[in-house]
C-alpha cells in the first residue's frame, strides 16, 4: 500500500476508510526492509509513530477531523528539532542531544495529523551535496545504491523515493532540497525565504536557509507546503502576511505564461547533454500547453557559486560558534575553557564542517572582510537585480536542477570544489531569496532520473507550482 | 589575493577555536587555496556602486506585545548539558588559566 499519494491517504483516513495504524505499519515495514542498505534514517521513531497514528485513529473514531495530513507518514530531516527526540545534524558534536523544543514546521505537520516515522540522514550540518559528509555514514540512492542520493537532504529524498513515507521535510540553503530531489527522482521545493518559519531548524546560513517539502508528486508537495507555510512570531524573519494556499491554484495551467530558459545555466562544461536536452523538452511541453518560451540572460548567475561559498561559510562560522562544549552535546575536557572549546570542536566536527568554518572565518577576518565577504554581498545584490530584470519579461524561469544525474559514491569526495559545482544551478535562487522547485523529467545516464528546475519571483509559488504540475503531466 | 600560507591557516584555526592536527592544517592549506582562487573571480568584479545585501527580506524591527509567556524549561535544558551545577552550566576554569 505504500506509493499511495498523501492526498488520497489523508482523505481515506479522514473518512475512516483506512486506519492510520495500518498505514504507519506498512511504511515502517518498508523502512525495516530497506534501510539496512540505504541508511537514509538516523533514527526510526517507530513507537512514537504508532502512538501518533493511534491518536489519529481515535480522533476519527470520535468524529473529529485530524487535519489535511491525517495519518500520512512523514520523514523529518535530522536538523529539525523534535522535543525529547534525538536531533543530531548527522554530527558527532550533537550525538545524544534531545532538544527541549520542537520546530514550528514540525509542530504544524503534527497539528495537521501527520505521523513522523524517522529522522533522516544529511550531510553534517547540511553542508554537502551527496550526504556522504555524515558522521553516521553515507545514504545510498534508492534508484541505484552505488550512487549518492544528492544532499544535503539526501536522507529525506531517499526516504520518499524508497516509499518510507509519501512526504518528507528538508532544508535548502544552496540546493539541499532540490538537488537530492532531482537525483532521487522526486519533487522537491525550496519556498520563498520567510514563507516557512525557521524556528527549530538548526542554523547553517541564516540568510539562506529555508525548510521545504519532498513528495512523489507536485500535488502532494503543495499539500505539505500549504500546511507548513505562514507567519510565526518565533521567527522574526518569517513573512508577516498569511500565505496564499497553493492547492486550489494547481490545475490552472500555463496558458499565456511567459517562460524563460536561463542562458547561463543552459550550456557549459560539466552539464550532461541529456540534462540540457530535458530542459529543452520541458520548455517545449510548456509551449505545447500554451506558454510562450524564450531565452533569458541572468548574467551574474555565473558568480553565484563563488559568492555563495563565501557567504554561506561566513554565516556558518558564526552560527556554529555555539558548539563549544558548554551547553549541549559533546565535551572533550581541557585544562581551561578555551582548550576545552577547541578540543571539543576538533573532535566533534567532521572535515567538511571544519573546512567551511575555516573558510568563513578567513572570509570574515581582518584584512579580507571587504575583499571576500563584502564583495560577495555586493554580488548578491547584482544577482537580485538581474533576476528582477528577468522577471519583468517572464513569469517563471527554467534550468536544470543539477548539472548531472546521481554520481557514484566517492566520485567527488576528494575535491571539495568539484562537489560544490553540483550546486551551480540551485544557488542563485537562495541568494535572491526566491522560490524554486525540482520536478522529475525523464532520465539520463544509466537510466537515472533528471530534475528540471522551475524558478519564480518571491512569493510566486502559485505560478511555479502550476508550471511544475504541467511538467509532471508531460514528463517522458 | 589567495596566497594562503600554513601560518594563515594556523591563525584562522585559532580564531575558529579548532585544535586542528598537523595533517589537517596541511590539507586545508591546499584545499582552501583552491576554493579561494575560485572566489577571486568575484573579487575582481567592479562593484564600487553596488550596495551589499545581507538579507533577502527588507525586514527591520519585528515587534510583539510585551506579554510574559513561558520559556523553555531550565531543568530540561540543563539535563542536556555536558556538565551542570546549581542550575548553571559548569565549565573548566576561565580565569588564571595555566
Amino acid at each position: 500500500m505504500t506509493g499511495v499519494p498523501a492526498l488520497d491517504l489523508a482523505a481515506a483516513v479522514r473518512r475512516g476508510e483506512r486506519s492510520a495504524t495500518d498505514v504507519v505499519e506498512e511504511h515502517l515495514a518498508v523502512i525495516a526492509a530497506r534501510d539496512g542498505e540505504l541508511n537514509a534514517c538516523n533514527l526510526v521513531t517507530g513507537d512514537a509513530a504508532r502512538e501518533t497514528a493511534a491518536a489519529v485513529d481515535a480522533a476519527v473514531a470520535r468524529g473529529e477531523d485530524p487535519g489535511p495530513l491525517a495519518g500520512v507518514p512523514i520523514a523529518l530531516k535530522d536538523n529539525l528539532c523534535t522535543r525529547g527526540v534525538p536531533t543530531t545534524c548527522s554530527s558527532k558534536i550533537l550525538e545524544g542531544w534531545r532538544p527541549p523544543y520542537t520546530a514550528t514546521a514540525v509542530e504544524r505537520v503534527l497539528a495537521a495529523g501527520a505521523v513522523p516515522v524517522a529522522k533522516t540522514n544529511l550531510d553534517e550540518f547540511a553542508m554537502g551535496s551527496s550526504t556522504e559528509n555524515s558522521a553516521f555514514g553515507p545514504t545510498r540512492n534508492p534508484r541505484d545504491p552505488s550512487r549518492v542520493p544528492g544532499g544535503s537532504s539526501g536522507g529525506s529524498a531517499a526516504a520518499v523515493a524508497a516509499g518510507y513515507a509519501p512526504l518528507a521535510l528538508g532544508s535548502d540553503t544552496g540546493g539541499s532540497i532540490r538537488q537530492p530531489a532531482a537525483l532521487c527522482g522526486v519533487v522537491g521545493v525550496k519556498p520563498t525565504y520567510g514563507l516557512v518559519s525557521r524556528y527549530g531548524l538548526i542554523a547553517f546560513a541564516s540568510s539562506l536557509d529555508q525548510i521545504g517539502p519532498f513528495a512523489n508528486s507536485v500535488t502532494d508537495a503543495a499539500l505539505l507546503l500549504d500546511v507548513i507555510a505562514g507567519p510565526d512570531t518565533a521567527d522574526s524573519t518569517s513573512i508577516r502576511s498569511e500565505a496564499e494556499p497553493i492547492l486550489p491554484q494547481l490545475d490552472r495551467g500555463v496558458e499565456g505564461l511567459r517562460v524563460g530558459i536561463i542562458d547561463e545555466l543552459a550550456s557549459g562544461e560539466g552539464f550532461q547533454p541529456e540534462v540540457l536536452a530535458a530542459v529543452q523538452q520541458a520548455a517545449a511541453a510548456l509551449e505545447a500547453a500554451g506558454a510562450t518560451v524564450d531565452h533569458v540572460s541572468v548574467p551574474s548567475a555565473q558568480y553565484g557559486l563563488s559568492a555563495y561559498y563565501l557567504l554561506a561559510p561566513a554565516e556558518a562560522s558564526s552560527n556554529l560558534a555555539r558548539y563549544d562544549g558548554v551547553r549541549y552535546g559533546l565535551r572533550v575536557d581541557g585544562e581551561d575553557v578555551s582548550v576545552m572549546n577547541a578540543r571539543t570542536r576538533e573532535a566533534g566536527f567532521g572535515p567538511e564542517v571544519k573546512r567551511r568554518i575555516m573558510l568563513g572565518t578567513y572570509a570574515l577576518s581582518a584584512g579580507y572582510y571587504d575583499a571576500y565577504y563584502g564583495q560577495a554581498q555586493r554580488v548578491r545584490t547584482l544577482i537580485i537585480r538581474d533576476f528582477a530584470r528577468a522577471y519583468e519579461q517572464f513569469d517563471v524561469l527554467l534550468s536544470p536542477t543539477s548539472p548531472t544525474v546521481a554520481f557514484p559514491l566517492g566520485a567527488k569526495s576528494a575535491e571539495p570544489l568539484a562537489m560544490y559545482l553540483s550546486d551551480v544551478c540551485t544557488i542563485p535562487t537562495n541568494l535572491a531569496g526566491h522560490p524554486a522547485m525540482s520536478v522529475p523529467f525523464g532520465t539520463g545516464e544509466a537510466g537515472l532520473p533528471i530534475g528540471v528546475q522551475v524558478l519564480a519571483p518571491a512569493l510566486g509559488e502559485g505560478v511555479m507550482f502550476r508550471t511544475a504540475r504541467v511538467l509532471e503531466e508531460a514528463a517522458p | 589575493m589567495s596566497q594562503l600560507t600554513r601560518a594563515d591557516v594556523e591563525h584562522v584555526a585559532r580564531l575558529a577555536r579548532l585544535a586542528l592536527t598537523d595533517d589537517e592544517i596541511e590539507h586545508f592549506t591546499g584545499q582552501l587555496a583552491v576554493i579561494l582562487e575560485h572566489a577571486d573571480q568575484i573579487a575582481a568584479l567592479d562593484t564600487a556602486d553596488v550596495p551589499p545585501t545581507a538579507h533577502p527580506l527588507p525586514l527591520v524591527n519585528v515587534f510583539r506585545p510585551d506579554v510574559a509567556r513561558p520559556g523553555i524549561d531550565r531543568d530540561e535544558v540543563l539535563a542536556m548539558a555536558p556538565s551542570a551545577e546549581d542550575g548553571r552550566f559548569r565549565v573548566p576554569r576561565i580565569l588564571d588559566a595555566p
